[in-house]
């Protein structure tokens, strides 16, 4: 870039600047120059709720490479926090993340501590019975990570006797018990400590969603690798109070909207695509009924 | 929040409570019998021993225990494979163990100040060495006063177990937490979890008590 065209760009952006302080007073808190009206809710849905406090709380994970990680300069990025910042938008109010762990995800929703989680929270009957799901908005499968110089795990069905790392509370640590009932199953809280004591020698194998894996190669790609094929279908949901109908016809239409005009496709580009290299199609919303 | 949570799920628990007994039992072992050397190195004529009991105990009381724990389990192996071959549970008692011992030792050595100097003195001038005077006359006498101080480290201790849960050792928390992930029903899976602690920590408080009174000094 030139001295020129910078020069050219700030004097743009001032002049927008300028105008958009210019008409500040006359348009009701409108966008800089954005000309898409937010759409408000009545006050009794929780939409409009959260647009009443001007904030959204977002159970999301601090520790997932790729979906959820607060980085050490305490941003939080991937592409679940994608996936909440869009719904914050459309809601025209801001985002506050806080931690979400596998375990603390029911509470937090029913205790009202968050107004959604998007936490690669897989819809399951079991979960479905205490909270209510929105989506699915993303699909992902089952896998197995090792040592990079281990040659004699390449499926699960080479687990016999062998020590697999998952997470307490995930969907695939049950998985793994029935995929591969003679493996040795260790649960850390934290994907973390699967990969160091992978690293250590004190377990073999790591097994979850792959997607979550890839985050983890991607962070030592000299230490680890993902083999075999994936096992499982896992789709991700956004977790939300039971019973609030309207409030997930809302975001099931809006995953759907993001679906068409591609935001969705470029949040992905940006976060998990930066590993994967043929990035997955959107899975279809599930409007299941709500016992 | 339902009590079928705990009920349908007692031999869970059961499994849990053993191996917090297990846990518990290895742990007050290791750390008395730690803290026990720490304080005779802490009140020792020899300075170096002096200052490295001392170090330790600054080290190993202002570290909080998973912290501890999680560097032990995770850090040590990357020594090599002798090290690397040690399980889980032997980490989570090596990690009570150590964090405790500090805590013991001072306990003991507030004992071990608290015997009249003129013990030690006498002792000394019948030509006991050090360690005899310490081993034979100094540290009985110091072990009846820090009775009540010990019991509190040996009920905390039991609670600190809990630490185990964190690097998948088969304690009560840990069994709690796949009674929460079966049931979804925290409250009451955690209600449950605390039960069982109470069933090993009362009756210790009790013994304490029943054994502070037998080894009172009579005065």
């Amino acid at each position: 870039m030139t001295p020129r065209t910078r020069l050219r760009i700030g004097a743009t952006l001032a002049a927008v600047a300028l105008a958009a302080t210019a008409c500040g007073g006359s348009s009701d808190g409108d966008d800089l120059g954005s000309d898409d009206k937010k759409p408000t809710f009545a006050s009794d849905t929780t939409m409009g709720k959260i647009q009443a406090k001007g904030t959204m709380t977002v159970g999301t994970k601090f520790d997932q490479p790729l979906y959820g990680e607060k980085t050490l300069s305490g941003d939080v990025e991937g592409f679940d926090v994608e996936i909440a910042r869009l719904i914050a938008d459309e809601l025209g109010v801001k985002v506050n993340f806080v931690e979400a762990v596998s375990k603390n995800r029911e509470p937090f929703i029913q205790n009202g501590n968050v107004d959604i989680v998007v936490a690669t929270y897989t819809i399951n009957d079991k979960r479905k019975k205490i909270v209510d799901f929105a989506g699915p908005y993303y699909q992902t499968g089952q896998s197995l990570m090792v040592r990079k110089d281990d040659s004699a795990i390449n499926s699960k069905d080479d687990l016999a006797g062998k020590k697999v790392c998952s997470v307490e509370g995930s969907t695939p640590a049950e998985r793994i018990k029935t995929e591969a009932p003679k493996a040795l199953v260790t649960l850390f809280d934290a994907y973390g400590k699967c990969a160091t004591a992978l690293e250590n020698k004190q377990v073999d194998a790591v097994t979850t969603d792959e997607a979550i894996l890839l985050g983890l190669v991607s962070k030592k790609p000299d230490a680890y690798k993902v083999v075999g094929e994936t096992f499982s279908e896992e789709p991700y949901g956004i977790g939300l109070k039971k019973g609030d109908q309207a409030f997930r016809d809302f975001l099931n239409d809006f995953v759907e909207k993001i679906y068409e005009d591609g935001r969705w496709k470029k949040a992905l580009e940006k976060t998990v695509g930066k590993v994967q290299d043929s990035l997955p199609e959107p899975p279809a919303v599930d409007r299941y009924t709500s016992a | 929040m339902q009590l079928s949570t705990v009920t349908d799920n007692l031999d869970v628990y059961l499994e849990g409570f053993v191996g917090t007994l297990k846990l518990t039992a290895l742990g007050a072992t290791g750390s008395l019998v730690l803290g026990t050397v720490l304080a005779t190195m802490r009140v020792s004529p020899v300075p170096s021993l002096r200052a490295g009991a001392t170090v330790y105990v600054e080290i190993l009381r202002n570290c909080p225990l998973p912290v501890l724990a999680v560097l032990l389990a995770f850090g040590l192996p990357k020594l090599g494979p002798p090290i690397q071959g040690l399980s889980f549970f032997t980490w989570a008692v090596l990690a009570i163990a150590l964090y405790h011992a500090a805590f013991v030792c001072e306990a003991l050595r507030s004992g071990v100040n608290s015997v009249a100097t003129g013990q030690g003195e006498a002792a000394r001038s019948l030509g006991l060495t050090f360690g005899q005077t310490m081993s034979l006359v100094v540290l009985p006498q110091a072990f009846r006063t820090v009775v009540p101080p010990l019991g509190n480290i040996l009920i905390a201790l039991t609670k600190n177990s809990a630490v185990a849960a964190t690097i998948d050792v088969t304690d009560i928390t840990n069994q709690t937490e796949f009674v929460i992930n079966d049931t979804v029903d925290p409250l009451a899976a955690l209600a449950g979890a605390a039960f069982f602690y109470l069933l090993l920590t009362l009756p210790t408080g009790l013994l304490v008590g029943r054994l502070e009174r037998r080894t009172a000094f009579s005065r």
